[in-house]
């Protein structure tokens, strides 16, 4: 157990830097790059009054290391700022309210991902060398040259337009109402005992879920494939049929399990694609979540709300990789060697 | 070098076809991009009919919302996909490669420092990097291209760093070293070569991914400005027609995006093969 300490230890050591190198990049490239916030925020026709009184608030008057500090400083503090518009709310609350939005549309898309990746996978590698093996390969190629929108419209299309099956937009039906306890639809649904929200809810993520979970599956497809067949050729295999046990068994109970472990790593790794992913597919249907978010606020020019946003996904980009890394040296301890 | 691309096609009759129909995809949009303004029947970016009309002999792929030929747009959309694509990943590979290069031959801090750098920008998701870029430097051509070269130059730094730290403590560079080849001519003469080898590779699958990140770009408004033809735009503009039945303005083009990035990524899948699945 001391050397799983070290271990979590030295990594929590090593997410330091990492996150302080990655607000270092937001804080240049919302700051030091070309293109004056102040004047896109209030307009070319602002007085010199009005931008002094901006840029004095924003505290852009300052020499660039003391705003850099600053930012620091605030950040240590869970501060945010507050967002330019429309009653001026902190840009952490307003993060908040969309959070659980892309949450669920992540968690949703992993889930098909994960599954699509396993079946084809699998299917692909008892099937070795057939035409379904070839087919599934030129999947896994497709899959993930597919375009998250283009996908995404296509099934808005005919599930939303010409079948009527799925709605296209949105997260709900507004008539249904649910009290906001976690911001999890799902989730507040059962809470408030409403089996009709808990339907609408999943009704409402079917299509941007699929759509996210099918680009995403590619990977898993392949990954599943070569794992399978490399835990195939193995020596314990080769004793599970000599001992006569039905190919059923071996497949399902024992190669799949150790055909698992690559592609646990892969879900790790795959995080960030998963979060660029759902910025696409909440576009696409009007999710109300944190990439729908951070492209409505770029539009509007809302300045501190987008460097909000944007090292908001650099602390969760940092933590998730932490949490992941923990999790496998509990899980596989040669990692921690 | 005959003999082997012979034995290949013997074992791997599937990844050559499928090699080959990458390289037509790609030969396609070029040629496409190249001959549009021989190719396209109309103007692309005025209006030539009525609205919304449906794919006929007269608009192969329909008109738009304002009336303009989609087939057109298509056309002169490539130019801007390949362009942008292309310049921007030539630049990853340029200034990523560099900085690897010498931070795996030299090492020490500055090694270490780029190294975490390049380390936190990798694990970054690429495409918001390249939102938050773009929403600060404004749409155009070339601030696009900015956008994009930044998400993927730690990919060349890694990976060229990697193969130089491999090739480094190899016997035929110890031997150049103590013959007393300056670190310029070690680096380009000896440890480069070695490198090179697995860039078309990994630039292929980059220029797949660039197109789609391209495209996210422009499909989010941040790309370049309208009445440019451009897909992902396109695509986003075509989205309120399509929900009321008027597909073809918005799924050609979102065609012929995931098009292009297929035939990338199976020219690369297909080069991995080639060279024995290094990268």
């Amino acid at each position: 157990m001391a050397s799983l300490r070290a271990y979590i230890l030295a990594r929590v050591l090593l997410t330091i830097p990492m996150v302080l190198i990655l607000l270092t990049i937001v804080f240049f490239i919302m700051r030091v790059l070309p293109g004056n916030p102040v004047l896109a925020m209030v307009g070319m026709k602002a007085s010199e009054e009005q931008i002094k009184m901006l840029e004095r608030e924003l505290g852009l008057d300052k020499p660039l290391w003391q705003q850099y500090l600053d930012y620091l400083w605030g950040l240590l503090h869970g501060d945010l700022g507050r967002s330019m518009i429309w009653g001026r709310r902190p840009v952490l609350q307003e993060i908040w309210d969309h959070f659980p939005a892309t949450v669920e549309l992540a968690v949703a898309g992993f889930t098909v991902s994960v599954l699509l990746g396993l079946v084809t996978g699998a299917v692909a590698a008892v099937k070795r060398g057939t035409l379904v093996d070839a087919a599934l390969r030129v999947w896994g190629i497709l899959a993930y040259a597919l375009f998250i929108p283009l996908l995404g419209m296509f099934f808005q299309l005919v599930f939303g337009v010409w079948l009527h099956w799925f709605p296209v937009a949105g997260r709900k039906n507004p008539l249904i109402d649910v009290p906001r306890v976690t911001g999890f639809y799902i989730i507040d649904s059962i809470l408030a005992g409403n089996p009709w929200g808990v339907a609408d809810a999943l009704w409402h993520l079917a299509l941007p879920s699929l759509t996210l979970g099918i680009v995403l599956s590619g990977i898993y497809t392949r990954l599943v494939r070569t794992s399978m067949l490399q835990v195939l050729g193995e020596d314990f295999v080769r004793a599970l049929r000599a001992r006569g046990i039905p190919e059923d068994r071996i497949l399902f109970g024992h190669v799949l399990k150790n055909a698992f472990i690559p592609v646990l790593t892969m879900m790790g790794l795959q995080f960030a694609l998963l979060l660029a992913g759902a910025v696409l597919t909440e576009t696409t249907f009007s999710w109300p979540g944190l990439g729908t978010f951070l492209v409505e606020r770029i539009e509007y020019r809302d300045y501190t709300t987008v460097q909000g946003t944007i090292v908001f996904y650099a602390l969760l980009v940092s933590t998730v990789s932490l949490v992941v890394d923990v999790v496998y040296a509990y899980i596989d301890p040669r990692i921690r060697y | 070098m005959l003999d082997v691309l012979r034995k290949y096609w013997r074992r791997q009759r599937l990844d050559v076809a499928l090699t080959m129909l990458g390289l037509g995809i790609v030969l396609l949009v070029v040629v496409m991009a190249v001959a549009a303004p021989l190719l396209a029947p109309y103007n692309p970016v005025v209006s030539v009919d009525d609205s919304l009309l449906p794919p006929s002999p007269k608009h192969p792929m329909g008109t738009d919302s304002l009336g303009r030929d989609v087939y057109s747009r298509v056309l002169y959309g490539a130019r801007i996909v390949l362009i942008v694509v292309l310049a921007s990943t030539s630049v990853s590979l340029l200034v990523g490669s560099t900085l690897g290069l010498i931070s795996g031959y030299f090492g020490g801090a500055v090694d270490r420092v780029l190294s975490v750098v390049m380390d936190s920008i990798y694990a970054f998701p690429g495409l918001i990097l390249a939102i938050a870029v773009a929403a600060m430097l404004g749409p155009g051509v070339l601030n696009t291209v900015i956008s994009i070269s930044v998400v993927y130059i730690p990919t060349y730094f890694r990976m060229v760093r990697g193969h130089v730290l491999s090739v480094k403590g190899r016997l035929f560079v110890e031997a150049a070293k103590a013959l007393g080849a300056s670190d310029w001519t070690v680096m380009t003469r000896y440890v480069l070569p070695n490198v090179l080898v697995t860039i078309p590779v990994v630039f292929s699958m980059n220029v797949a991914d660039a197109v789609l990140t391209e495209a996210a770009l422009s499909f989010l408004g941040l790309g370049v400005p309208a009445p440019t033809p451009d897909w992902g735009f396109d695509l986003k503009n075509g989205q309120r027609n399509l929900l009321s039945g008027y597909w073809w303005p918005a799924l050609w083009p979102g065609f012929f995006i995931t098009l292009l990035a297929l035939g990338f990524s199976l020219v690369g899948e297909g080069l991995n093969e080639l060279v024995g699945g290094e990268a």
